[in-house]
């Protein structure tokens, strides 16, 4: 089996040796070079598939050329009402360069409806239960034209909690009910601008999830759809995606809505960074002297400094797709371009995973990777990017670099810290925890004030961020926090603690066998372990 | 004292501080405008000068006692009628204190309220001043301070008990007891570190519009911080 295994498949696809070179492992904010055991399998994102040389004009064919309806410029009639959703700044990550792709996109259409005679036009970022966007941040995100035309009274965040601002459309026949920003809800047509980071994201999840209230949120964000999701970054075997689906159906029946997707390529970094996403067998020798200058420097640095630094690198993302028009086909052919650039071929399950977590996420872009997000990565986004079946063995081991300090944004994250210090030293039962608390924390008025007002996430966003993880802790036999600097966070989070990976491979060795299959992913990356 | 009210007994309440919290006014605001509305200009004129004069010293003594600052102040209303506090209150409401109300004000009780939860304002500012704005909010339960009168004139004392500080969680407490509120299921909303017992005695703290010593308060123990200007 492990022979078999060490065959190589895939170019992503790394086999430790004898004469291996060390392993570049994010943990929070620092990076730090260990050895692996021989044999260890380490996953590589692939590499970047070539930017579109011309995205403004790949934008506009697609506009032009539409999938299941008419080009945009022949739904447009002067007078009409228009709502533009873009999606919020959660993706990509880390958020890209400017001039952002969906500036790009804003600005044409934009151009578009003035040149057609259509004034009354709104944009509304889809951020649902996530914490509103920041001025400075939509200004970086729409560009300053854009910005100056539309902020604040035509250009602003969904509002979940704003009653009057929302309608209910309809109900499925599952009893989940949907209401959705009224603004779009009653508008002739809805341009919903999207930009697809991971197969989760985009389809109808854009309208009916980017625009809803918290009542149609938890009918789906809920730990039973998501430990019958297998995975939720498999759309066809994504429960969460087929009630979602359910719910696009209705927004279809009652909205016209014009679907704009994007897909792009996996260049999170390049010149000074981009050894990051390299094989480290492969580093020539400027690549070593670039990461032990940036050990150096990062090492001299409190954490917040070298948090802010990993925040100012913008990510080097550049355009692979676009298409337009109806939600389904549009967002099929998305999806395909996607798994083009993140599918890795990879054969057999492992019993120990290894993955560093790196301080992206996103749900702490210009913030901390609190104990909660940890865990969401972790057990959410890293143990569920695959397809057909997990990487990890049942009751397999998982092992998490991260230090796992206590420490919280309370400007942006306030529930998440009672949710953390008051609920899960009670009990980490998902189903427990969503009876029990959800709605006292839904419709605690500070939280409520502090989502509408300020820039906090929604008070019942720490409770997703929980049954997120629901799949991974259902899964994995153990949890190992390696490099863990206190105790008590992993303790509250339900994992065993080591202090530094060496010691986290020994324990998961002494459950899984001194013969136990190695894997780890080398983050940060984006890519889906296509397991056959 | 607290007006009663109709409301059923519930489980849990929210309780306000005022100034500062729900309006964007303090007690000067009020000082400030009686002052300016003496039976003669020049008594206008004399009464706004000393007010304005005696700013850094209710500053200073704020932060030093909220009990000497209270005793420092009130003592501005020396001599003054009450027919003629009482009869400039709603100017006092509709000019002063009906546009400071923070926007946010609104959302919150209304939310608050949609909870089930007894809407109660602890200020320490003067029931005279209170009264308008509470109808305004829709609030029935309210305690504020109230002067001592001898013969229509104020004496520039308050009558016991005195709003503030550890008598505002005291009050809550004994409150709480009578009406069956469940303290760990209340919320308490201040601006004032003065408030901190407040805080302390309520399940549910929550500060707005802090100033940085509070703000650094509400970080170390984890409570929300919110801003409904």
């Amino acid at each position: 089996m492990a022979l078999q295994l060490r065959k190589k498949t895939h170019e992503s696809v790394v086999y430790i040796d004898r004469d291996s070179a060390p392993r570049i492992i994010p943990s929070g904010e620092d990076f730090i070079l260990e050895d692996l055991p021989i044999g260890t399998r380490v996953l590589y994102p692939n590499p970047p598939i070539k930017g579109l040389p011309n995205r403004e004009a790949a934008i506009r064919y697609a506009l032009n050329h539409p999938l299941g309806c008419d080009p945009l410029f022949a739904q447009l009639e002067p007078g009409m009402r228009v709502t533009i959703a873009v999606d919020d700044i959660s993706l990509p990550l880390p958020p890209m360069a400017t001039p952002d792709i969906r500036q790009t996109i804003l600005e044409i259409v934009c151009d578009m409806l003035s040149g057609h005679g259509v004034d009354d036009v709104h944009i509304i970022i889809a951020n649902s239960l996530h914490r509103k966007m920041t001025e400075w941040e939509m200004k970086r995100m729409a560009g300053q034209r854009i910005f100056d035309e539309y902020y604040p009274d035509r250009y602003y965040n969904h509002d979940a909690e704003w009653q009057d601002g929302l309608i209910k459309i309809g109900e499925t026949k599952h009893k989940e009910p949907l209401s959705l920003n009224r603004r779009a809800a009653e508008s002739d047509l809805l341009i919903y601008v999207n930009l697809n980071f991971v197969p989760m994201d985009g389809g109808h999840k854009s309208v009916a999830v980017g625009l809803c209230d918290y009542e149609s949120l938890r009918a789906h964000h809920d730990p039973q759809t998501i430990r019958d999701s297998d995975s939720y970054m498999d759309p066809a075997r994504s429960e969460l995606n087929h009630k979602v689906i359910r719910l696009g159906k209705i927004v279809d029946e009652q909205l016209n809505v014009f679907h704009i997707e994007t897909a792009i390529n996996n260049r999170m970094y390049k010149g000074d960074m981009d050894f990051l996403t390299k094989n480290e067998d492969d580093f020539t020798a400027f690549d070593r002297m670039k990461f032990e200058a940036m050990r150096y420097t990062m090492g001299k640095m409190p954490r917040s400094a070298r948090r802010k630094l990993l925040h100012s690198r913008p990510a080097q993302y550049e355009l692979i797709a676009c298409h337009a028009g109806k939600t389904d086909l549009v967002h099929e052919k998305i999806i395909a371009k996607g798994f083009e650039q993140y599918a890795i071929p990879v054969r057999g399950q492992a019993d120990i995973l290894i993955t560093g977590i790196p301080d992206i996420s996103p749900y702490n872009v210009y913030s901390i990777l609190n104990p909660l997000l940890v865990q969401v990565m972790a057990l959410g986004y890293h143990f569920n990017f695959y397809r057909n079946k997990p990487l990890l063995k049942k009751g397999g081991v998982m092992i998490v670099h991260h230090p796992c300090f206590d420490d919280f944004d309370h400007q942006f994250h306030p529930s998440y810290i009672e949710f953390f210090n008051r609920l899960l030293p009670e009990t980490r039962d998902a189903f427990v925890l969503r009876e029990k608390y959800e709605r006292e924390f839904a419709n605690n008025p500070s939280y409520v004030e502090m989502y509408r007002r300020g820039n906090a996430y929604h008070g019942a966003h720490p409770f997703f961020m929980w049954y997120w993880g629901e799949n991974g802790r259902q899964h994995v036999g153990k949890v190992i926090a390696a490099g863990a600097e206190t105790a008590h966070v992993p303790a509250i989070l339900g994992w065993e603690r080591a202090d530094n990976l060496t010691e986290a491979i020994a324990m998961a060795r002494s459950y899984m066998g001194n013969s136990a299959e190695i894997t780890m992913l080398h983050q940060p990356m984006i890519g889906i372990a296509d397991m056959e | 004292m607290p007006g009663r009210l109709q409301e059923e007994s519930l489980a849990g309440a929210a309780f306000y501080d005022l100034e500062g919290t729900l309006v964007s006014t303090n007690l000067v605001h009020t000082l400030g405008f009686y002052a300016r509305r003496q039976t003669t200009l020049m008594q206008s004129i004399t009464k706004t000068a000393t007010t304005f004069l005696s700013l850094p010293v209710f500053a200073v003594t704020d932060q030093y006692s909220r009990k000497v600052f209270n005793d420092l102040y009130f003592q501005r209303y020396k001599g003054q009628s009450e027919d003629r506090l009482r009869y400039f209150a709603h100017d006092l409401f509709e000019d002063v204190i009906k546009p400071a109300v923070f926007p946010g004000t609104y959302e919150l009780i209304e939310k608050s309220r949609s909870l089930g939860l007894r809407q109660v304002v602890i200020t320490g500012a003067l029931d005279l001043s209170v009264k308008p704005l509470m109808e305004h909010l829709g609030i029935t339960e309210f305690v504020t301070n109230r002067l001592e009168f001898v013969n229509g004139l104020a004496t520039g004392r308050l009558l016991p008990p005195v709003m503030a500080a550890a008598t505002k969680a005291s009050w809550i407490r004994t409150y709480s007891e009578r009406e069956g509120i469940s303290l760990s299921d209340s919320y308490a909303y201040t601006d004032s570190m003065s408030d901190l017992p407040m805080l302390s005695v309520v399940g549910h703290p929550a500060v707005v519009n802090p100033d940085m010593r509070l703000r650094q308060t509400a970080l170390h123990h984890d409570w929300p911080i919110l801003d409904l200007k």
